[in-house]
């Protein structure tokens, strides 16, 4: 089923259950109930002043808000004529854009009496700003993790666990985030009674796409309104990697009915969308259900959800929210692959021109917009692009560091010497260095 | 849509544009169970497991040791509702390269070899991407009673509930302990064939004990007027379906037997079976 939208209303004021054609609740009956909780308290959170202002207090005095919008002249010089601002997220508490959205639900776990939390997570971003919340707020704990997750991403898993909570590694499936919310799901039915599942994106089924959004909107409010005051004018695009879609809707929002400005969502291109590893689900375009919500799915022919890839765990989801399903089925925004080499090149050469380590999901939106300003080519001259850091590098140093062949045993790889030795000077080869920002 | 908040209305499930075609196969299924003096017997396999002829036999060794209806699961790719053991299993058969038009396969050759009616277990979007109707079409046609779909709820349901009426088929949604007696009603009235009970707040499995729960999510579907409530989740010996076939219409058995399949083939399928439904207490 699926609401007829009012052509009059602003994006902004879309509600769930549906988008369009896309989101609902395709869940067991068994969590309607929860499901109906949790909207519930929700909706009259946000018009209760002393949940919005614990809300506020916790994203200005633990959270860091707001958090800085940075110009990064000399990446932009690499990239094209474009100007690029850098949208802060990677500074705030635990390094990610997550915790918004964890410290809002947290919140509404408390106001529903429940007392533990349980969360999934891909690269562990949202595990640790889950477990950092249910630490703040003296709850329990369980982060589900794929167990090819917690190997790619052992720093966070060391994180979670000092930080209390209980990390369960998922061994079936692609062992990565598709198979860890599965396992919170099956966990939820039958500890619903006093367990809030704290999804961490804007996926899933009906109140949590909406709900995700509206505790990420902050994002692309602070973006707009620091913009303006620092150029007078609004961007002529925001960009934003796509995964499930949290950062990116966060900051589309503020943007959202400001038809003069463009939006881009860089979705997880892998190896590359025709070789079939990749997690671009709006670029393949087929709707289906999975995880409560109807959106764009990668499935086979007869259904069967199909492995993502990408080198960001992060990222590496078959799926992707329903809003956004929504919004390129109307053209409000754009979306495309990025992939893995991409990605890389972008990584990389924001680390040697601004100083900056990025998390790899939103070094895919650093090499979107890249592309962008060097489509532009002489028009881009002077035109401004935000991309939303969602999160800081530390917990991907070691996938980078063996991308780059840095990693000991590999400094001394014969391969990376020559690829070296033909980058004349540049002493961090990447293995596809004909995708390079720099070429 | 507006600003204001406004929780959601379970919206009302669209009603049959006409009467159903064809009895339910489940209904008359159950009906003549009850006309014996007991609760029908559900039993689930997976389809294809271990191996498409195997679950073949399987689901003939449990109709001949008295199960009034069989759920042949569809192995899918992410089951929510499905615990270890049948997890594994559906699994494996997705792992060997399981094809969705099997299952119409394994449905046909069970339907012509037993008397049972047989039904699909399956998760929605296995449905959603052949196209409701289509899937319906085709499991009419291997003479399939109908189908069980653990993640659908009928807010979402307009169009398996109009695909099933056309070609005649059940549509059993599931009832839990948590659903409220709005959702129960809308539940209800929008179920064909049965009411599936969920006993338990959780995924399959076996369990040592039957919740109370079971007894409440009965005449909680019953006070909303359905004709017949069968309960599942959690169900693995005699006692247990002697226990619940006190108060339901019909008692659904799914690990306990994929277990069996897995251990001893479909002859240990048959024991089990005959052991559950008491047909071993009368044949001695």
């Amino acid at each position: 089923m699926s609401a007829p939208v009012d052509e009059t209303q602003k994006y902004r004021d879309h509600e769930g259950p549906y988008f369009g054609n896309f989101g609902g609740r395709w869940m067991p009956e068994s969590l309607v109930a929860a499901l109906d909780e949790v909207e519930k308290t929700f909706r009259e959170a946000k018009q209760d002043p002393e949940f919005l202002a614990e809300f506020h207090r916790l994203g200005r005095d633990y959270t860091g808000r707001p958090s800085l919008l940075t110009e990064v002249s000399r990446f932009a010089a690499e990239a094209g004529r474009a100007r690029i601002f850098l949208k802060r997220e990677d500074l705030n508490h635990t390094g990610s854009h997550k915790i918004n959205n964890v410290l809002g639900q947290a919140l509404i776990a408390k106001r529903m009496g429940k007392t533990r939390l349980i969360a999934e997570t891909g690269a562990g971003q949202h595990g640790v700003a889950t477990a950092t919340a249910a630490a703040l707020m003296g709850m329990d704990c369980v982060v589900y993790m794929g167990s090819e997750d917690t190997r790619r991403q052992a720093l966070n898993v060391a994180r979670m666990r000092l930080l209390g909570a209980e990390v369960v590694p998922v061994d079936h499936g692609a062992k990565t985030l598709k198979d860890a919310i599965n396992e919170a799901l099956r966990d939820w039915v039958a500890s619903v009674e006093h367990t809030h599942y704290l999804l961490g994106t804007v996926a899933g089924p009906h109140p949590f796409p909406e709900m995700v959004r509206w505790f990420h909107q902050v994002i692309g409010d602070e973006a707009r309104e620091q913009i303006l005051s620092m150029e007078g004018r609004l961007p002529d695009a925001v960009a934003a990697c796509v995964g499930g879609g949290s950062n990116a809707m966060g900051l589309f929002h503020g943007f959202l009915d400001d038809p003069e400005v463009a939006l881009y969502g860089f979705e997880a291109g892998g190896d590359g969308v025709e070789t079939g590893r990749h997690a671009s689900a709006i670029t393949l375009g087929r709707s289906g259900v999975l995880h409560g919500a109807r959106s764009y799915l990668m499935q086979d022919e007869d259904g069967q959800t199909v492995d993502s890839h990408s080198i960001s765990a992060g990222l590496d989801y078959p799926s992707v929210g329903p809003e956004h399903a929504y919004l390129a089925e109307i053209g409000r925004a754009s979306y495309e692959p990025v992939t893995d080499a991409e990605c890389m090149a972008s990584f990389e050469s924001l680390c040697r021109t601004e100083g900056i380590i990025p998390a790899i999901e939103s070094a895919h939106a650093l090499a979107g917009a890249a592309r962008l300003s060097r489509k532009w080519g002489a028009e881009g001259e002077g035109k401004i692009i935000i991309i939303n850091l969602s999160g800081r590098g530390d917990k991907d140093v070691e996938t980078a560091a063996e991308w780059f062949r840095m990693l000991p045993g590999q400094v001394n790889d014969p391969v990376a010497e020559t690829e070296t030795a033909e980058k004349t000077g540049d002493a961090s080869p990447s293995p596809a260095p004909e995708t390079g920002v720099q070429s | 849509m507006s600003t204001e908040a406004t929780p959601a209305e379970p919206s009302t499930p669209p009603t049959p544009t006409q009467a159903p075609d064809t009895r339910s196969k489940t209904a008359d299924a159950i009906e003549a169970a009850r006309a014996q003096g007991r609760a029908a017997f559900i039993g689930y396999l997976p389809a294809g497991y271990p191996d498409k002829e195997s679950s073949i036999a399987a689901a003939i060794e449990l109709a001949r040791n008295g199960a009034d209806v069989i759920e042949i699961g569809v192995p899918y790719s992410d089951p929510v509702m499905d615990g270890p053991v049948i997890q594994q299993a559906t699994t494996e058969v997705l792992a060997r390269g399981f094809r969705l038009p099997e299952v119409f396969e394994i449905v046909a050759a069970v339907v012509q070899a037993t008397d049972a009616a047989v039904l699909v277990m399956t998760y929605y979007n296995l449905i959603d991407r052949m196209g409701a109707d289509e899937f319906a079409r085709r499991l009419a046609e291997a003479g399939g009673a109908g189908a069980i779909t653990p993640d659908l709820i009928p807010d979402e349901g307009s169009e398996w509930i109009q695909a099933t009426q056309r070609h005649g088929l059940d549509r059993v949604f599931l009832t839990a302990p948590t659903s409220s007696p709005e959702r129960v009603a809308q539940i209800v009235t929008a179920s064909r064939g049965f009411v599936y009970g969920v006993s338990v707040m959780g995924v399959t499995g076996a369990r040592d004990q039957v919740s109370d729960a079971a007894e409440r999510v009965v005449t909680a579907a019953r006070s909303a007027g359905a004709e017949r409530v069968c309960v599942g989740l959690g169900v693995s010996t005699r006692a247990h379906v002697e226990e619940i076939g006190r108060y339901a219409d019909g008692v659904i058995v799914g690990t306990a037997l994929v277990a069996a399949l897995r251990d001893g083939g479909p002859a240990a399928v048959g024991a089990l079976t005959a052991e559950l439904t008491g047909a071993a207490e009368t044949a001695r």
